[in-house]
Order: C-alpha cells, then structure tokens, then sequence
C-alpha cells in the first residue's frame, strides 16, 4: 500500500461516512428540524381585537394575531369560520361590501391599515390577493402581467417587458407562454391562469401575497405547481393562505391557524399544529372527528 | 393535547375508525402473543421442558410474520389516510412498539434455545431462583405495557419505566453471584453462562417493555421521553413544561 493509500485509510478511520454524506454532519441536521417560534420573527402583519361585522352580525369576534414577515402562514377551518373574511381584511377588501363595519386594529409594518387617509390603492399594491377562481383578463398574456404597472404609469417599454418577463419567471410561467405572450390570457389552462394571476400580482411588487384557496379549482398536478411557487415566494413575500385542504396547509406553510366560527383557536408553527395541537377543537378539526 | 382511549372511534369517517381500531387490535394481539412466548420459554427453562422449548421456537415465527403484517397495515392507514395529530402519533407508536415487541420475542427464543443446551447436557443448573425472580419481574412489566397501551394509562406506563431499573439492578446482582459460583466450581461454567445468557435476555425484556411505555407516553402525550430522566419523564406526564 502506497503512503497515500495510507493516509486515505488514516483520514477515513478519523471521519468514518464522510464519503457517503457529501460533508453533511451534525449541524446541517439540526439545521433541517429548525424549530419556528413565533417569538423570533420579524412581523408584517398585527391584528389587535379585530372585530367585524357584516350588519348585525358579528363575524369575527376580536383576532390577535401576528403574521410573521417572509414566511407561509395558511388559514384553516371549517366554512364560515371567518378564514376568508379575515384575510381580506388585510387588504380591506371588505371595504367594498355593503354593511360591514371593522373594529380593532391592523397594521402592516406598523401602521394601521384602516386609519383616516389610508391611500387604499397603494394599500392593495403592497397586499395582493389572488382568488380560488382564476381571474385574468380578457387581455394578452403579455397586457394581463403589464396591467399593474400601466395603472401606475409606468410605460417604458424595456422596463415593462424586463417586469414582464421576471414576474412571468417568479411565477414559473414563462417557460411555457414565452413564445406566446400576445396571445389571449384566457387560452391558458386553468393553472396556467392561476399562475399568470399570481404573475400579475407580484409584477407590482408587493410585501404581502394574500391567497384565497388558489388551488382548490385545480387538478393535483397544477396544484403542486402552485405549491412549490409558494414555496418558492416565501424568500421574496409574506404569504397568506385560505385553504379548505388541510393536507396543503401542512405542505406549504411554517404557521397555521386554526380558525372556528369567528375566532381564532390556535395559532403556531404548522408542524407542532399538525402533530400534536393544544386545543381540543383544533385535534378534532385535523383528525376529522366530530366537533 | 393528552389524548383518551376512545378517541381513535370517533372520526367521521367509519372506515378510518376501522382501520385505527384494527390496527390497535392486531398489536395487542401480538402483544399477547408475545407474553405467551415468555411465559413458555421460562416454563420451559424451569420445568426442563424440552417439548415445549421447541414450540416457543417455532412461533416465533408467528411472531415475525405478525410483525410484517403491522407494519404493512400502517403504512398503509399513512398511504391511504394521511392521519394527523393524535391519529398520526398512534400510528407512528405501534410501528415502534411491534418492533419492540418482535425483539422480545426473540429474546423469548433465545431462551427456548438455552432450554435445549441445558437440557441436552442434563444438567442442574445454578441460579434459577434468580432466573424465577427476574422473569416474574419483567413477566409483569410487559403485561402491564400492554395494559397502559389498552387504556392509554400514562401513570402505569411511568411506573414500568420505573420497575426497569430494579430489574437492572436485580440483573446485576444475579450476576455477581453467579460469577462467584463459576470461580467456586469451573465444572458449573458452560451451564451457568447458560444461565447468564438467559438472565441477559429477561433483563433486555424489561428494556423493550421499558421502551413499549416510553412510546405510549409519546403517543399519549405527544412528548418524546426516550433518552428522558425519570424526573423529566414523570414532569411530562403530569404535564409540567
């Protein structure tokens, strides 16, 4: 055996495995099982005792709640538990029904989104929404992308094609409609409009991504799509989602709510959630029992 | 969240109920099964039985067999159901615990296997009171796992992982005083490391049973406690942080 032979021997002996794990060691595994605490995030989004009531009726009966800065936090609960209702808050969406009346406070970076001269249609370009059915235009792929932007005056051309094309890739879409961009937004499949909707709402370069059950009218294929675009904006946006499948909530989101008739009942890192939750209710929710 | 004994039969979904309870059924019946093989390959020890030493061997393979069916049955309720929360935890505790289980069972055939060294040499071997004492010990630990595991009972599995370290303790002694055997008469050495292999093999027994309640009180409590103190152990079932 040569002496490098033998030095080989010596320095596998020192560091047995080394040659099957690619340098990974002790710390990369720590490193995976990170364990999220709410405690240590940076927030985007506050709710102090929102309230809101549709008329008379009073459908959130006062949320505290701390939406944490860049990372995936999804909504669940049974229908009418007010998931849908709270979520449009944050980009006063309710504004726009009749009736509805907000008390409590939420502040987005600090500042309440509701206070007197609120520019409201900046508020919905730093919040974006995109909703369980695929909402384009009735407008070019290319047009559907650049609508933000035009609305806010920007027309330069090579600014709107270099938007159009990186918000296209931020949504995965562009390799599939690059060759096709003049072509009607409403020839796209279902999941490609609902990437090309999300490829609209980050062309504006918003802070919050707000997702009413994106997925729910796609098959599981372009469902997965949208997942790992999720996955893949977390580094970018703080991103809200409503979902009824608690199976996608477990996949995409480092928090979980748990939401019942108007109230918040837990609220924690998904992967305590789904293991092992505090509350009875939230238990019996995820396992499917009786409530 | 603590979770009770019903809870497993109460989703909406009657074939999901059906599939935990199955699950939970063929367990404790390997359970069972496995404390027979224990009780007869200390029998068979005790009473020099060689007839049934060989039927302890033999099912073990029964054993085996139950083993590979389980864990077929909770991969599947994983597969096809996705459980969560408590669901999840008591799927992931019988796929431990019927390995546990499989182990003790073979600690049972190594017994039946020192039956038939010794009784081939027919001969009279030192330290089977010890052997009577240990095996009643652990005999008792595993009924009780099982048991905790019926009524999901977190203090009766504590107070197995307790016992375990008695019978850690009763094992060390046996084994001081057979070594004083050995180095009284050398003729008595092959038959008493008989004897020590099995004392081995019961004290591993109260290992596994200790490990039977460790998971339980996962599954119970959702708290990992391996590799936990007693003191931690008892802190996480009277739900101290």
């Amino acid at each position: 055996m040569s002496d490098e032979n033998l030095g080989q021997a010596a320095s596998a002996e020192n560091n047995p495995g080394a040659g099957r794990t690619h340098g990974l060691d002790m710390s990369a595994i720590k490193q995976t099982t990170e364990e999220l605490s709410i405690e240590k995030e940076d927030i985007a989004l506050t709710c102090d005792q929102v309230k809101l009531f549709y008329g008379q009726k009073e459908a959130l009966h006062g949320i505290d709640m701390q939406i944490p800065k860049k990372r995936v936090t999804a909504f669940i609960g049974p229908s009418g538990c007010g998931k849908s209702t709270l979520l449009r808050c944050f980009n006063r969406m309710n504004d726009l029904v009749d009736g509805c009346r907000i008390e409590g406070q939420i502040r987005l970076e600090g500042s309440d989104i509701y206070e007197k001269g609120t520019d409201v249609t900046d508020l919905r370009r730093r919040v974006g929404m995109v909703f369980q059915k695929p909402n384009p235009f009735p407008k070019s792929i290319y047009e559907n992308v650049a609508y933000g932007l035009r609305i806010q005056g920007i027309n330069q051309k090579r600014l709107v094609d270099e938007t159009v094309e990186w918000a296209l890739k931020s949504a995965a879409l562009w390799d599939e409609v690059k060759d096709r961009l003049n072509d009607s937004a409403l020839g796209l499949s279902g999941g490609q409009q609902q990437r090309l909707v999300i490829a609209r709402t980050v062309a504006v370069k918003p802070e919050v991504l707000l997702l009413d059950e994106p997925a729910s009218a796609l098959d599981p294929l372009s469902t997965l799509k949208i997942e790992e675009l999720i996955h893949e904006l977390k580094d970018e946006y703080t991103i809200v989602i409503v979902t009824h499948n608690m199976q996608q909530a477990a996949r995409v989101s480092d928090y979980t709510a748990f939401m019942y008739i108007g109230d918040l009942i837990e609220f924690g890192p998904t992967s305590q959630l789904f293991t092992n939750p505090v509350s009875k209710q939230t238990e019996d929710y995820i396992t499917g029992r009786y409530g | 969240m603590p979770i009770g004994h019903e809870a497993h039969l109460q989703h909406i979904s009657k074939r999901f109920n059906n599939e935990l309870k199955n699950l939970r059924d063929h367990m404790l019946v390997m359970g069972g099964m496995v404390e027979k093989q224990v009780q007869q390959a200390l029998t068979s020890l005790l009473t020099v039985d060689s007839e049934l030493a060989s039927d302890v061997k033999s099912n073990d393979k029964e054993v085996n067999k139950l083993e590979l069916i389980i864990d077929e049955e909770c991969t599947n309720v994983i597969a096809l159901q996705q459980p969560a929360a408590s669901d999840l935890r008591l799927v992931i505790t019988i796929t431990k615990m019927v390995n546990d289980l499989e182990r003790i069972g073979d600690e049972a055939k190594k017994i039946a296997k020192s039956t038939l060294q010794l009784s081939d040499h027919g001969l009279a071997p030192l330290g089977l009171a010890e052997v009577r004492v240990i095996g009643n010990h652990v005999r008792k630990m595993l009924n009780d796992s099982l048991d905790a595991f019926t009524r999901f009972d977190t203090a009766l599995a504590y107070e197995v992982i307790k016992e375990d370290e008695d019978v850690d303790a009763e094992y060390r002694s046996a084994m001081r005083a057979l070594v004083t055997n050995m180095m009284e008469d050398a003729r008595n050495i092959s038959s008493i490391l008989q004897i020590m292999w099995v004392l081995r093999s019961l004290e591993r027994v109260g290992d596994h049973s200790r490990n039977l309640c460790q998971h339980i009180i996962y599954m119970v409590e959702g708290r990992d406690v391996r590799h936990s103190s007693l003191k931690e152990t008892e802190e996480v079932i009277h739900h101290n942080p």
